[in-house]
């Protein structure tokens, strides 16, 4: 077996686990969308051309809010924006990668594919680049198909879920199990609890500004950090 | 979806699929094979340990669920995953801790 194939099934293990926060989190969104008003081929639509939980959840409630479409699209990106760190994360390892193969990556890029992918690439620095693309996509099977999946059984399913079941809950859950195996050394703390206290502290900056204010404060800290415990 | 017509949904769901893709693409289409420089890895090592805490934190703190008013069963559960999480540093103790912790104090009627 090449070894570009089993870096794609070491992906897909990997990211096994994350079908059980997938799942509910792609359903939450069918069943949010249709209660929203929208039809099945608009809530799809969401899933399938944005692929991105957490703008998508931002839209639809300020689409409910009845907030102008220049807030509905500016607040979304905002939440995105955090994407373009990713990219610039990934690109030392991917970068080099063919124009198709990272348009590829660019679609899925996502909190889960990116986490994974990135852990991976630190802890096994002898990764080769098709290694490299073949784990990330490996992880991109496992967390995006079944995002549309989950998408339109939530919108079909709708509103029979029961409401005890809390499935808003697997939303913070999902993204901490992203980054609480990552909190690796003191700078890693540092960054984290920072990114929380300037969020607590900014929530009044609009359009979820505060998303990119908080995370920049956490990797300035953390790398400031780095940088002198080096010395 | 009330007071909002098919075709701005439509424009909505488009500007944001084709937004949400150029930032995704932006860095790694554009850089390519060039290096950047080691202050700029250094503070990329702490994107995803700085945004998505900064994501999580109001979702735990004023979850939409209970109309913006902090839960304690959600934010106990959150504390034990986020522990957790860090000593086992397995993702699946992370996810199965916070929804069973939840499960388990909404049970006890907390």
């Amino acid at each position: 077996m090449a070894s570009s194939t089993s870096a794609y099934f070491r992906g897909i293990r990997a990211a096994l686990p994350f079908l059980l926060v997938v799942a509910p989190f792609g359903m939450l969104f069918g069943v949010v969308g249709t209660e929203a008003g929208l039809n099945l081929a608009q809530v799809m639509g969401f899933s399938v051309v944005i692929i991105a939980g957490a703008a998508q959840f931002t839209a639809v409630q300020l689409m409910q809010e009845q907030a102008p479409t220049l807030i509905v699209l500016a607040s979304a990106l905002a939440v995105n924006l955090r994407m373009a760190m990713y990219a610039a994360s990934l690109a030392p390892h991917l970068g080099p990668a063919p124009g198709w193969q990272r348009i590829l990556i660019a679609y899925f890029n996502v909190d889960g594919t990116y986490a994974l992918s990135h852990m991976e690439y630190e802890e096994k620095p002898s990764m080769t680049l098709p290694e490299k693309v073949g784990f990330y996509m490996g992880t991109a099977t496992v967390i995006c198909f079944p995002w549309y999946v989950a998408t339109w059984i939530g919108a079909v399913l709708g509103a029979s879920i029961p409401a005890g079941l809390s499935i808003d809950f697997a939303v913070p859950v999902a993204f901490m199990s992203f980054f609480a195996p990552a909190l690796r050394t003191l700078p890693h703390v540092a960054a984290a609890g920072t990114a929380i206290l300037l969020t607590v502290l900014l929530q009044w900056v609009p359009y979820s500004l505060w998303i990119l204010l908080a995370g920049a404060g956490g990797m300035i800290v953390g790398a400031e950090l780095e940088r002198r415990m080096a010395k | 979806m009330t007071g909002w017509s098919d075709a701005t949904i439509w424009l909505i769901i488009v500007a944001l699929g084709m937004g949400t893709f150029t930032i995704r693409f932006s860095f790694l289409g554009l850089l390519g094979n060039r290096a950047l420089p080691e202050w700029m890895l250094r503070h990329l090592r702490y994107t995803a340990v700085a945004i998505l805490p900064a994501l999580v934190t109001p979702m735990v703190l004023w979850p939409n669920a209970t109309g913006g008013q902090t839960d304690p069963a959600r934010l106990t559960a959150a504390i034990l995953a986020l522990a957790v999480g860090y000593w086992t540093k397995n993702a699946i103790a992370t996810i199965a801790t916070g929804l069973a912790a939840l499960f388990a104090l909404q049970a006890l009627g907390i």
